[in-house]
């Protein structure tokens, strides 16, 4: 099963390779990685997502708690959690198709960021089944290129209703 | 006070008590070497690299303190790689200090460069590279915190050279921070409750035992463990002098050369106490037939250790002396307890029985017989002696011959299995404790894996025994070879060797050549007097087997015995 792990580590150098190196030397695999630093600047959080059984990820959690350099690791599979990924994709634009693409751009609250007399890059962000329901729509029209940031993923805050936690 | 990295490096040694290096030194280190020229640290020149880490692996393992290791950059340091994933595979704590090339030419591929800090990424507990002078008194602080808390282990620090030259203020911190490193000791008590509950319904309970009993200190909670549960003993290699080998309660070691009596109690087992142990699969056999019919409680200082390769009923975090501690007050004051040693006496029978009908032994007659050597060894010490081992044959005889009564008397490379480790470990062990008898008991194939720190040995008068079982093969594979491959010795023949004391009288050390049982014990009491290290060429039978044994993969119950 897919899990989605949110790492809170140290930001300093070496860190991705040992998280990575974690990973590689222990056969897991990743599907995707993002990391950027946080509000604080000597701390960085990373979504990973793996996939694994429940042996698997459970081990997954406990090597990464013990890295040194971690501070908090969380699944959020298990949890009530936002995801959101960004993909950039150039498509074949000319004639009766650029219509065609602005008009899915428009139903999916897409961008376009690039315009050539035939081709548009298109910005676009929202969870897995929506980015693959637009490249679905827009293969057919000819897709050039994409690129994808991978997962990042948020806790929800729980929500009050004046009775007591959800 | 302002002082230059060196100095710093120095200072920081000293704060952290450090008494002695292992070390060798090169271009990057000489600011740091010249520090050292004027210090009272007291430094072991050794004959190549890999030797001083296991020196300092010996040193920790003999004592528990933290052993040191100092060597310069590129091949030094890439020589103490072996040592690193060896005290990484048994948790043991060294920091290994490596020195880099300057700052601006890190990356560079410039002379004697490599990259230490990514090389050791996976058999280091952690490691840092320093990049600012300011940073050294902190990071050495940090490094000797990681390597000796939690489950111990090794840390490297590579110092690049202009930061031995820069100057900074020296202070030395007084306290750690590190955010993500909190490690657990204390263990829960509801599941320390609900261990002892499972354990008193037992019917057939077995205490199965690893290195946590000894690197936590644990060996005489163990034994009022032991004592209040009347419960059997099996301990691992690592777990060795853990539990007293002449016990009645003991069972031997488990495993792949494990006792007929271990492998039939944990293959029977309906209740498995693991302390500081981790199902390693030499130990486990098949693991799907492994104590198929026990609940298992698993006490351990690393939760990664726990439900990795079985799954448990009861998971304890936690340092094994302390729990120890906690459910030997608890069982103290438990009403069940008389009636849960009433219960278990028919299992104690039933050992009692495989005990008997299949001790561990070996035929007679024909030449000098190894396990013969061994046991006149423990006669000779009584378990009052540090002893090291290669690995092999000579390491599975010793586990099974040898009764060690004392924890840090058994210094061995379990996890790795590291050939040529034994000789280093000892005189690093003889280093720190220069009273103890010290004694290798080494193969004719692993004692030339690291033969150069004789030279070290004869300098810094270091008289460790080094008993040689010479069989003129590399047994254990010649062994399998021989069980599993038809007989095919393939490059297993290793009688194309020095001789011994020539050798041993070529360094300056001295040697004997043993080929009879009656020169066994006058020839290891003359190299016990001796002031100079020894080598014993004990010529013994060349095709002997390690007997019981279960075959790689197999279940503990399919023990060949002979």
């Amino acid at each position: 099963m897919r899990h989605t792990i949110s790492l809170t580590v140290e930001n300093q150098f070496g860190v991705l390779a040992r998280v990575a190196g974690l990973f590689s030397g222990r056969g897991y695999n990743i599907e995707s990685l993002s990391v950027a630093e946080t509000l604080d600047p000597s701390v960085s959080k990373m979504t990973i997502v793996t996939s694994g059984d429940d042996k698997i990820i459970e081990q997954i959690i406990k090597q990464l708690n013990k890295l040194i350099n971690s501070i908090k690791v969380v699944d959020l599979t298990v949890t009530d959690h936002v995801e959101r990924e960004m993909v950039l994709i150039k498509v074949s634009a000319s004639g009766e198709s650029r219509t065609e693409v602005l008009r899915l751009v428009d139903i999916f609250r897409g961008k376009i960021v690039d315009v050539s007399p035939d081709t548009f890059v298109i910005e676009l962000t929202g969870d897995e089944e929506k980015i693959s329901a637009v490249l679905n729509l827009l293969k057919p029209l000819g897709v050039k290129d994409i690129v994808r940031t991978g997962k990042v993923a948020m806790q929800r805050t729980i929500q009050h209703d004046g009775k007591g936690d959800k | 006070m302002k002082m230059n990295g060196a100095k710093i490096f120095v200072e920081s040694l000293k704060k952290e008590g450090v008494d002695t290096i292992f070390g060798y030194p090169g271009g990057v280190v000489l600011y740091i070497y010249d520090e050292l020229y004027r210090s009272d640290i007291r430094h072991i020149l050794v004959r190549h690299e890999q030797g001083a880490a296991h020196m300092a692996d010996g040193y920790a393992r003999a004592t528990g303190k933290v052993g040191v290791c100092l060597v310069t950059s590129g091949p030094g340091a890439t020589n103490t790689v072996t040592g690193l994933a060896t005290a990484y595979m048994d948790s043991i704590p060294i920091v290994v200090f490596t020195g880099q090339v300057s700052t601006n030419l890190v990356g560079n591929d410039a002379f004697q460069e490599a990259d230490i800090v990514g090389i050791t990424r996976s058999c280091t507990k952690h490691n840092f590279l320093i990049k600012n002078v300011r940073d050294m008194a902190r990071t050495i602080k940090e490094a000797f915190y990681l390597a000796r808390t939690g489950r111990p282990g090794p840390v490297v620090v590579d110092i690049p050279k202009d930061i031995t030259i820069d100057s900074a203020e020296f202070s030395y911190p007084d306290s750690i921070e590190l955010p993500g490193y909190k490690p657990t000791y204390e263990g829960n008590m509801n599941q320390i409750k609900r261990a002892i509950d499972m354990i008193l319904v037992s019917k057939k309970p077995v205490i199965y035992t690893g290195g946590g009993i000894i690197s936590s200190g644990a060996s005489k909670e163990l034994l009022t463990f032991a004592g209040l549960l009347k419960a059997p003993v099996t301990n691992t290699l690592m777990g060795l002098g853990g539990f007293p080998g002449e016990h009645p309660q003991f069972l031997g070691m488990l495993g792949m050369h494990g006792t007929y009596a271990a492998n039939m109690a944990v293959t029977h087992t309906d209740m498995l106490v693991a302390i500081g142990a981790r199902f390693d699969d030499r130990v486990t056999g098949d693991i799907n037939e492994f104590a198929p019919e026990a609940k298992i409680v698993h006490i351990d200082i690393d939760p990664t250790s726990i439900s990795k390769n079985v799954e448990v009923d009861v998971p304890i975090v936690g340092n094994a002396k302390s729990i120890l501690g906690e459910m030997n007050k608890l069982l103290k004051q438990d009403r069940r307890l008389k009636e849960f040693n009433r219960e278990i006496e028919d299992w104690k029978m039933l050992i009692a029985q495989w005990k008997e009908s299949h001790p561990l032994t070996y035929k007679e007659g024909g030449k000098l017989k190894p396990q013969f050597v061994i046991e006149q060894i423990y006669e000779l010490t009584k378990g009052n002696a540090v002893i090291t081992t290669e690995v092999g044959q000579n390491q599975m005889w010793t586990a099974q011959f040898y009764k060690f009564s004392k924890p840090r008397t058994f210094v061995t490379s379990g996890g790795l299995g590291t050939m040529g480790y034994g000789f280093p470990a000892a005189i690093g062990a003889k280093v720190a404790l220069p009273e103890a008898t010290v004694i290798d008991i080494a193969g004719d194939g692993s004692i030339q894996m690291n033969i150069q720190e004789l030279a070290t040995a004869v300098q810094y008068k270091i008289n460790v025994v080094v008993a040689i079982l010479n069989n003129n093969y590399l047994g254990m594979v010649r062994q399998w070879q021989s069980l599993f491959y038809g007989k095919r010795y393939s490059h297993t023949d290793m009688s194309h060797k020095p001789d011994f004391v020539k050798l041993a009288d070529a360094y300056g050390a001295r040697g004997y050549t043993v080929d009879t049982k009656k020169d066994v014990v006058p020839v290891m009491k003359d190299a016990l007097k001796s002031k100079l290290p020894v080598l014993i060429d004990f010529r013994v039978e060349e095709e002997e087997d390690v007997y019981p044994m279960v075959p790689s993969g197999a279940s503990l119950k399919k023990m060949l015995l002979a």
